[in-house]
């Protein structure tokens, strides 16, 4: 089967910092792969090229069967749109209520009408349990309740991938459960594919298909997360305290 | 056992490349300005939001700056001219000095650092909480939202509030003379605008725009470089206040130059 997202031999540098020194990992479609590896060892900067917030010093990043990092102008918005990103904090607009902060995607992408767009917010709130949140600002929601929002404003344009930046971090094993379980509906009930950056033993044991462990800008492991977690190398044993 | 320090003197031509690395880069984010932020979709509901935010809600300080100096300029003036037995002149040397310089200026400085601020502040933030990011990810442009919309809030909104400050600054005149000298108000007014043509109200006014402009060029371009944290918001915050008033100064006078010029002075 033809991957859904292909990365070929990336390399990114910040000055004299190479962040990333040849990564290359597939995602097939329909699985959820996660990204797991410690503080700094590239995986943020490497789903980032996923949506073109980065461009690559040099590889390949396929995803379909385009090029995103070659990608500019009206076709690199059609294949973002496809795309729905979960970001580390949130990212939920603090100036805008819960409602705007769908509005905001749903008004300008859609042509769905005041009403409509009502009742698609309603439906994916209460999607993620959150349907009371309406008018909430985002100021006032927990940091579940602000992951959960902000996963389905991600998904609120019917996205084919959905890429996840540390979608668990900062959270109790409760709200942990809870993200983690939304990740796997997305995989079994709307069939999407998934990119999860995590550090998060919990989260990738229920949500991961496929557990990729970069270490220093490297892919060091690949398989299920059982097969890396028996991994004899010493950085790995490391990591997860073996 | 003494520790000894070895302090790097400072690089001076590492500093002057990266105040020019910032000239270039900045150059960079205006012509991107002019090239991309005017198209399609036209946010126009937050252009309107971000004009109530720049106007509505900077009547109160404008127009208390105003009225303030009006009255003490009235106050200051008094004095001098009463020695040159030209008392009747205040009118006028108030009206002249406050739309020609004073209310223009000083309305952009107080601008600046209201607005410079908020807007260096907010933008920073919002790159720190990756929510430009967010943006871009959704197929927006941020160039359109964000610094598009803010830039013609100011551009439109510096010469209304300048006429708001001038007017406001004019009526503290007036009633510090009033209460002095109980002058009549339309013997006030016309004294006041005998000596000033409508092309200096015009040319005073309008380069306002170009404050506007320089503020929130300025601080959302200070905003949109934020790296690193809450301490970096702060300091763009506080560098977009000094870097736009600098620029205001520094474009008033070039302004000034520039329309004397083009319309003579009031005199000639």
């Amino acid at each position: 089967m033809k991957p859904a997202v292909r990365i070929v031999d990336l390399h990114k540098s910040f000055g004299a910092n190479e962040v990333l020194k040849g990564v290359s990992m597939e995602v097939e479609p329909g699985k959820t792969v996660a990204v797991m590896g410690g503080s700094g060892s590239g995986k943020s900067v490497l789903i980032k090229h996923v949506v073109q917030l980065l461009l690559p010093d040099s590889g390949e990043v396929w995803y379909g069967d385009k090029r995103m990092d070659l990608l500019r102008g009206k076709e690199l918005d059609d294949q973002r749109l496809t795309i729905g990103y979960l970001f580390q904090g949130g990212a939920l607009f603090d100036s805008m209520s819960v409602a705007e902060n769908f509005d905001f995607v749903l008004d300008r992408h859609t042509s769905l009408t005041l009403a409509e767009r009502k009742d698609r917010i309603e439906e994916l709130l209460t999607w993620v349990e959150l349907e009371e949140k309406f008018n909430a600002s985002p100021a006032d929601l927990s940091g579940g309740q602000r992951k959960r929002i902000a996963l389905a404003r991600g998904i609120a344009l019917d996205p084919k991938l959905m890429l996840f930046d540390e979608p668990t971090t900062g959270l109790d094993p409760v709200s942990v459960r809870l993200v983690s379980d939304l990740i796997v509906r997305l995989r079994d009930e709307l069939d999407m594919t998934s990119i999860v950056i995590t550090h998060d033993l919990l989260c990738a044991e229920i949500a991961a298909d496929h557990v990729n462990f970069l270490f220093e800008g490297l892919i060091l492991e690949s398989g299920t997360l059982d097969e890396v977690q028996r991994s004899d190398k010493p950085e790995l044993r490391n990591f997860f305290g073996g | 056992m003494s520790l000894r320090l070895t302090i790097r003197p400072t690089d001076r031509r590492e500093s002057i490349a990266q105040f020019l690395d910032k000239v270039g880069d900045f150059g960079r984010f205006v012509a991107s300005f002019f090239r991309d932020g005017f198209r399609r979709p036209w946010e126009v509901r937050e252009l309107l939001r971000q004009m109530d935010e720049v106007g509505t809600r900077s009547f109160l300080l404008t127009g208390v700056t105003g009225l303030a100096i009006g009255a003490v300029l009235a106050m200051q003036s008094r004095g001098t001219l009463i020695q040159f037995g030209a008392e009747a002149m205040l009118p006028n040397m108030l009206a002249l000095s406050i739309i020609k310089e004073i209310g223009p200026v000083l309305t952009a400085l107080v601008l600046a650092g209201r607005l410079g601020a908020g807007i260096g502040a907010e933008i920073g933030s919002m790159r720190v909480t990756e929510q430009i990011d967010a943006i871009e990810v959704m197929a927006l442009r941020p160039l359109n939202y964000l610094v598009v919309t803010r830039v013609l809030a100011c551009v439109i909104m510096f010469p209304v509030l300048t006429v708001w400050t001038d007017a406001l600054g004019l009526f503290g005149g007036y009633l510090e003379s009033a209460l002095s000298s109980q002058i009549d108000p339309r013997l006030y007014l016309d004294t006041a605008f005998t000596s000033i043509r409508f092309s200096d109200v015009l040319a005073d006014t309008m380069k306002t725009a170009i404050f506007g402009g320089i503020v929130g060029m300025v601080s959302c371009y200070l905003g949109f470089r934020v790296r690193g944290g809450t301490r970096a918001v702060g300091q763009a915050a506080m560098q977009s206040v000094v870097a736009s008033s600098v620029l205001i100064i520094l474009a008033d006078l070039f302004v000034v130059r520039l329309s004397l010029l083009l319309f003579g002075d009031i005199a000639s």
